[in-house]
């Protein structure tokens, strides 16, 4: 790589190329740190006692035999929370205590914490701690909870978290924690005088995220300062959460994230960070907590969710009106269910030009483990949904799905949701692009099918992204980003920005991981918004750096003399060149105001089915990552095939099943993720640079879009083939039992 | 309990406890925290080491099964000529992400390779189905180990 590039000429350097990964060596050779491999001073272990019961009251806790156990250093209760100015968190709604404290709302709901000396003294004290509950009625499903005599899982007015930022919240109305609503057109006249509809009931189930490192958190709490190394996502969200559950200012909390096992959004917002500082507070040493597998799955899940929905169109296959109700399950807790059943709603009606449609989507209380994010979230619930009714409209017209997409897909401009961002994508020329590479159109063997997908997933989050590249005398930029490194390339990707704009070749960046007493204040690493947003801040940052070194040289300077222009201005071989890069909403940042851009969600997948036991295969899959500008092509492939097998997994086999409110496959051995036989024989994505994102260089985010779309594609496929499917995931017997009910009514038996 | 092994090529002795697992001795004893727990039941292969050439889930394998044996860590491969070619295939196809399930995978190719279990797409698909990746979807680690059992285009 060149390191004398003209500024002009500059564009090449790095972005645009497919590099290899700046943390790649590192973690091959297992030098990578996880938050799970630090040994800070004096570091106790805690162990988490989790609730038995789905709802109870607890009616006595005593912990002074596990206390006395040799190694242990103390035992935290919801006693021990009485003198913090609240005891509830949530930055969507405040409805979640740090540790139970006179009640339980789900089987595996954290009650006490021991600390003791190592992890086994603190997993056997757990047997001595001594609880009496009173058992509560419990609703642990939608319908349960829903009932009008269904017991209330919480009680008294709504309380907002510090990022709620969902408009006014309502007046509680039973287990409904929030609603979300979309009415555009009149719905009514949209299905009185339309030739076609097709309705609906679907179940899409609760998945578990399964990133490989398991929530891990270590704390320490000083009088007037807590210190965090933790697995998280976001941690300025989080700094700011314990900032307030433990009354100090944001620069007394102090959030360390080394590299992250995966995330995919269960280490998103606020997780095991609370009870961990709670613990080390009580402690007075620093405690780590680090959940089993099991205890990640009831710390946090996708929502299950059930649908009713409707469309109608002409006879001539024009599409009409669209009306939708959702139910999302969030558990006992909000988490970030609120906005999960925003973007589902705003997911639902799909990206075509209809005279109406109408959402109403509620979030719903239920007795089991807390809901939050995955990847994809809300897209993925709803666009198979609706996808096979845009499908059924098509056969029932006699069309071609993909004609019909073609002729009622929005176009580039036009406007999605009133107010809102209008598409800035190519939709007809995405879907064309995967329906040509699973050989659409060509004819096909009974039993496989041909299925595409097209939708929408609100991306961006807030934008809001600080970020500072410091030019060493050395001649080498530090870039101080807030951006978690969780195994999407986001190191890489800001390390080829910066070099982009300095000219510098890759090895001469270097990008440091979140530390919030050090880097700059970035919302959070989630919702396809880093390369977008973290990224320009970095871009601004070393343009900002650039100018200054202009400035200096009085034109633009050869990399190659950065050094000794640094030299000239600082009179030795010392000092630093700060460049500084903003950026943050154009309007007031209201949510309906975006999103910041929509990220695309297009797949397509050719299926087989084994009629005699249910067995699907699903053979090709492709997918459009289009990113507007790809900084690093190869990295977006990846992020688009780790999405198709979770799709995958998603489609097919992964659902987490509660039997008496109590989880009933809680580890791996029960609940099973996509391996490497799972992998379709042909994965194919394509990567569609229209430089049409608000991001660097026309760049926008990826990497979530293919979760919605593959699940989508799959069940279409399925249809295709003959095989209409209603409930996820696609298990043999449920595929089974569809094939023979369809030939009892062929046979009219 | 006292035991003495080979750990990435030196000789270790130690005492510890019988219900100590390898994968605890390895992290916390030894410090070689490039081995990852996961599942905890022996169904990731994050945990993997090689045993006397073979691999196995530390998670489920106790440290004194180790008495008189050689272990080898990913420390330890990546001190070995063999690894700079699983480490350039890797980086290549961008073959990691998170890089939590690397180190067992690694080790695994590794031993697998030398077997020649790795020289058939079928080979690869069964014999790798016993290291769970969420971040990749496997295309990546299929195309470096294609490379590396020369059976694909670099």
């Amino acid at each position: 790589m060149s390191t004398k590039v003209e500024t002009a000429t500059r564009a090449g350097t790095a972005v645009g190329l497919p590099l290899e990964r700046v943390d790649a060596g590192e973690k091959l050779r297992g030098q990578a740190r996880f938050t799970g491999d630090l040994d800070v001073g004096r570091m106790l272990h805690g162990k988490v006692m989790r609730s038995p019961l789905p709802h109870a009251r607890i009616v006595s806790l005593d912990a002074s035999r596990a206390e006395r156990l040799a190694g242990v250093v103390c035992v935290l209760t919801g006693r021990d929370l009485l003198d913090l100015p609240s005891p509830l968190y949530g930055h969507a709604l405040k409805d979640r205590p740090i540790v139970a404290i006179d009640r339980v709302r789900f089987a595996g709901e954290p009650v006490a914490v021991v600390a003791a000396e190592d992890e086994a003294t603190a997993e056997a004290a757990l047997a001595l701690i001594d609880v009496e509950y009173e058992e509560l009625p419990a609703a642990v499903t939608i319908e349960e909870a829903l009932a009008p005599d269904a017991p209330l899982l919480h009680e008294g007015p709504q309380r907002a978290g510090l990022f709620h930022g969902l408009g006014e919240l309502g007046e509680r109305e039973g287990n409904v924690c929030y609603r979300y609503h979309i009415d555009r057109g009149e719905i009514e006249a949209a299905f009185a005088h339309a030739d076609v509809v097709v309705e609906g009931e679907y179940t899409f189930p609760a998945v578990y995220q399964y990133a490989l490192e398991t929530h891990t958190v270590i704390a320490e709490h000083r009088p007037d300062e807590i210190t965090v190394w933790a697995s998280c996502q976001h941690p300025f969200l989080v700094r700011a959460e314990l900032a307030d559950l433990f009354g100090l200012p944001l620069h007394r909390v102090r959030l360390i994230v080394p590299y992250l096992g995966g995330g995919f959004g269960s280490k998103s917002y606020t997780k095991m960070e609370p009870i961990t500082v709670a613990v080390a507070r009580k402690a007075g040493r620093p405690v780590r907590i680090r959940n089993r597998v099991d205890e990640a799955m009831l710390t946090t899940r996708r929502h299950g969710l059930r649908c009713r929905m409707r469309t109608s169109a002409t006879a001539e296959g024009r599409l009409l009106g669209r009306e939708v109700e959702l139910w999302l399950d969030t558990g006992a807790y909000a988490d970030n269910g609120p906005r999960v059943t925003a973007t589902g709603g705003d997911a639902a009606p799909g990206p075509y030009r209809w005279a109406a449609y109408r959402v109403d989507a509620a979030c719903v209380y239920t007795n089991t483990s807390p809901s939050g994010s995955y990847r994809a979230f809300g897209a993925t619930h709803v666009q198979w949904i609706g996808e096979s009714q845009v499908d059924e409209v098509a056969r029932r017209c006699g069309l071609d799905p993909l004609e019909l997409r073609r002729q009622n897909l929005c176009v580039t401009g036009e406007e999605l949701r009133a107010g809102g961002k209008p598409l800035d994508a190519d939709l007809i020329g995405d879907v064309e692009k995967v329906a040509e590479a699973i050989g659409w159109g060509r004819p096909r063997q009974r039993w496989r099918g041909r299925g595409l997908s097209v939708g929408l997933l609100a991306a961006g989050a807030h934008p809001v992204s600080n970020a500072t590249v410091r030019l060493e005398s050395d001649g080498i930029a530090v870039v101080l980003v807030g951006t978690t490194e969780k195994g999407q390339g986001a190191r890489t990707v800001m390390a080829q920005i910066a070099a982009e704009e300095l000219g510098l070749p890759l090895e001469r960046v270097r990008v440091q991981g979140a530390d919030t007493r050090y880097t700059p204040y970035d919302r959070s690493t989630g919702a396809s918004r880093s390369t977008t947003l973290a990224g320009l801040a970095v871009q601004r940052a070393a343009r900002d750096v650039r100018d200054q070194l202009a400035r200096i040289a009085g034109s633009d300077p050869d990399p190659d003399e950065y050094v000794a222009l640094m030299r000239r201005h600082f009179g030795f071989a010392g000092g630093e060149l700060i460049g500084v890069g903003e950026v943050r909403p154009r309007g007031t940042g209201s949510y309906a105001e975006g999103p910041v851009f929509w990220e695309v969600c297009v797949g397509a997948a050719e299926v087989e089915i084994d009629p005699e036991t249910g067995v699907v295969t699903v053979l090709r899959t492709a997918t459009v990552a289009d990113v507007g500008r790809a900084i690093n092509p190869k990295l977006v492939e990846r992020q688009d095939e780790g999405a198709t097998l979770q799709g995958i997994g998603n489609a097919l086999f992964e659902e987490m099943l509660w039997i008496d409110g109590q989880l009933a496959n809680g580890d791996l051995l029960e609940y099973r993720i996509p391996t490497l036989r799972d992998m379709p024989a042909e994965m194919t994505c394509i990567v569609v640079e229209n430089g049409d994102g608000p991001g660097p260089y026309g760049a926008k985010g990826c990497g979530e879009g293919a979760l919605a779309a593959i699940p989508a594609a799959i069940v279409n496929a399925l249809a295709d083939a003959g095989v209409p499917m209603t409930e996820l995931p696609l298990t043999p017997e449920r595929v089974w039992r569809r094939i023979r009910e369809l030939e009892k009514e062929a046979t009219g038996g | 309990m006292e035991i003495e092994l080979i750990v990435n090529g030196r000789p270790v002795a130690a005492r510890l406890e019988p219900q100590q697992l390898l994968l605890d001795f390895l992290r916390d004893d030894l410090g070689l925290t490039g081995t990852k727990r996961s599942c905890d039941v022996q169904v990731c292969g994050a945990c993997t080491v090689l045993l006397d050439g073979l691999p196995v889930s530390s998670c489920c394998t106790l440290a004194v099964e180790a008495h008189g044996r050689d272990v080898l860590t990913i420390e330890g491969l990546a001190e070995r000529d063999e690894f700079a070619a699983i480490e350039r295939a890797f980086a290549r196809h961008a073959a990691v992400q998170c890089g939590y399930c690397t180190p067992g995978l690694v080790l695994t190719i590794h031993a697998l390779l030398a077997e020649g279990a790795l020289a058939t797409e079928d080979g690869i698909r069964r014999n790798l189905a016993g290291n769970l990746c969420r971040c990749t979807g496997y295309k990546a680690i299929v195309e470096a180990v294609r490379e590396l059992a020369g059976t694909g285009n670099p």
